[in-house]
């Protein structure tokens, strides 16, 4: 924890009315609901919701022992894998070129991070706008030109191909923005007296520049799986809704159709609990690998 | 760097030719690449909701509204309530802090789409379905807001605080003179960051209304494309996404300087 201040006012009850909405918030929609999937987690409802029955791991027993389980955490994991890697590359090749550009260069950033501001939903409208397969523009230059019948409605590869642009899409202003500080911030000295000694730009770039940007990109992996986990709900729900049949159902979407859609709440109360622990695996490694390396 | 640009750019460039041309002119493959003359109704038939045969026709006005209702009672009171928890953090020494301190940060961990289920029962049961009370208040909690304003108050000089109490200023006092006015750059950017954040919520509205005259744009957006590939009439989504689009967009550039700013502080 950082410094604390040692002037401090003294009273009893202020500080507790100062966090008062923010406790009362806190409590009423984020532990009592935490709670909640943690005991539905462990008990089965009865189709009309008249009676509980407390059944121990039973639910996380079946949901491992489910195929549809299993698959969807496989969806998950291609899916992640994708849109961190496709995402990360593509933005830090952007910010190298805008790192070097002189002119235009807020014209350039402006573009750059509208992305940012598209909601998910939207962002996945325009992406299937583009890839219909009757009208799309995308859809058509590929017909016209690669003889591809592109049809994401019929061909799960194509289907994950979309979400995975439109994902990456949809984040490349973020990881862009942060390539971009962590680029300006390394010192010109350390360039400069490279080139004075040879080294092309490429080679600038893998020796030093990459090497310095590695606490930014672990960063960036760790938000871009969190956000492959759960921010893309809306980018899938907007183009394949988890289709064809449910090889693009990524976790998140899972415990919304089965728990929603499907009325299985004590399963989805399951997949809950186990979408937090892995939220918390991840937050953890996050803290811990800051906490390592302070010192850039 | 031009053809990055344009890979970027092309979806945006897209939605705005889309939304300028009849529902006929688009169904064509290949469509137009250039703007139509048909904007201007497009976007009339949009907003009033005389849209026609689409799945949904409610009319994007009122989800604009709703959006911007939304999207402004997320921001303003996500920044009150972490102003007022940081200050309590930072300033005051009382039994239990490093509790709260962690109970605050745990909720960072646990985004909505994690306990979709549960916090919807739980305001089904406070009867806040369909009102902008259980649009926004679930959301205003924020860890990351509070974690920002707590990193600021505490580079803030401590003679500030002697100065004031020496002064006989009580801590309400010196909270409203002196630290928020301090601030005002770290409640810029978070605006910029919450805005964005509140106007693009998409699964939570989903589930928190069920009638028409409550959806955010968003929300709507995806309504409208029950009609399958051919069956949509492209041009009017197409212009309700160029609508749906444009607030925060306009936020993002116009405040691009503490947008920044903001959001790589925020991650530190």
């Amino acid at each position: 924890m950082a410094a604390e201040k040692y002037a401090v006012f003294k009273s009893g009850w202020l500080p507790w009315a100062l966090l008062a909405p923010q406790g009362l918030i806190i409590a009423v929609f984020f532990f009592w609901p935490a709670a909640q999937a943690l005991l539905q987690s462990m008990q089965m409802q009865d189709s009309f919701g008249l009676s509980r029955q407390w059944v121990g791991l039973d639910n996380f027993r079946s949901l491992f022992a489910d195929s549809a389980y299993l698959e969807a955490f496989q969806t998950t994991a291609v899916f992640s894998v994708l849109v961190a890697v496709l995402g990360l590359s593509l933005s830090l090749v952007l910010a190298v070129f805008a790192d070097r550009v002189v002119r235009g260069a807020l014209l350039y950033r402006s573009m750059l991070i509208v992305p940012y501001a598209v909601a998910p939903a939207v962002a996945g409208v325009l992406w299937v706008f583009m890839f219909a397969p009757s009208l799309g523009v995308v859809a058509y230059a590929l017909r016209h030109f690669f003889e591809l019948e592109w049809n994401h409605l019929l061909n799960s590869m194509h289907a994950m191909t979309l979400i995975v642009a439109a994902a990456v899409w949809k984040q490349i202003s973020y990881n862009f923005l942060f390539f971009l500080a962590g680029l300006q911030s390394i010192p010109k000295s350390l360039i400069e007296a490279a080139a004075i000694d040879g080294a092309r730009p490429w080679h600038r770039f893998w020796t030093i520049q990459l090497p310095l940007l590695s606490p930014t990109t672990f960063f960036l992996l760790v938000i871009n799986m969190v956000y492959a986990f759960f921010d893309t709900f809306a980018i899938i729900d907007a183009t394949t809704q988890g289709g064809p049949g449910r090889d693009t159902a990524i976790l998140v979407f899972k415990v919304y159709q089965d728990g929603f859609k499907g009325g299985d709440l004590g399963g989805s109360a399951a997949q809950s609990v186990v979408l937090m622990v892995i939220v918390v695996a991840l937050t953890v490694l996050q803290f811990r690998y800051v906490e390592k390396k302070v010192q850039y | 760097m031009v053809l990055g640009l344009l890979i970027v750019a092309f979806p945006l460039y897209l939605a705005l030719i889309a939304s300028t041309h009849t529902a006929q002119a688009i169904a064509q493959a290949p469509m137009p690449m250039l703007p139509g003359g048909h904007m201007l109704e497009n976007y009339a038939a949009v907003l009033g909701g005389s849209g026609g045969s689409g799945a949904s026709n409610a009319p994007v006005g009122r989800m604009m509204w709703v959006s911007l209702v939304t999207a402004m009672a997320i921001t303003v009171g996500k920044i009150a309530v972490s102003l007022l928890s940081a200050f309590a953090l930072v300033y005051f020494r009382f039994p239990l802090r490093g509790l709260v301190f962690w109970a605050i940060f745990v909720t960072l961990m646990l985004p909505v789409e994690v306990r979709i289920a549960p916090t919807y029962q739980v305001v089904a049961d406070l009867g806040l379905l369909n009102s902008y009370a259980g649009l926004t208040v679930p959301l205003i909690a924020s860890a990351t807001a509070t974690f920002l304003f707590r990193q600021f108050f505490l580079t803030v000089p401590d003679e500030l605080v002697e100065a004031a109490r020496m002064d006989g200023a009580g801590p309400m006092r010196f909270f409203f003179d002196i630290l928020l006015p301090l601030s005002k750059t770290s409640i810029a950017a978070l605006f910029v960051i919450q805005f964005i954040y509140g106007w693009n919520q998409y699964l939570w509205p989903l589930l928190a209304t069920t009638s028409e005259d409550m959806y955010p744009v968003v929300v709507g957006i995806r309504r409208m494309m029950a009609g399958g590939d051919s069956g949509n009439q492209w041009n009017l989504v197409m212009a309700t996404a160029v609508l749906a689009m444009l607030p925060p967009t306009l936020v993002v550039v116009l405040m691009q300087r503490w947008f920044v700013k903001g959001l790589v502080d925020t991650e530190k």
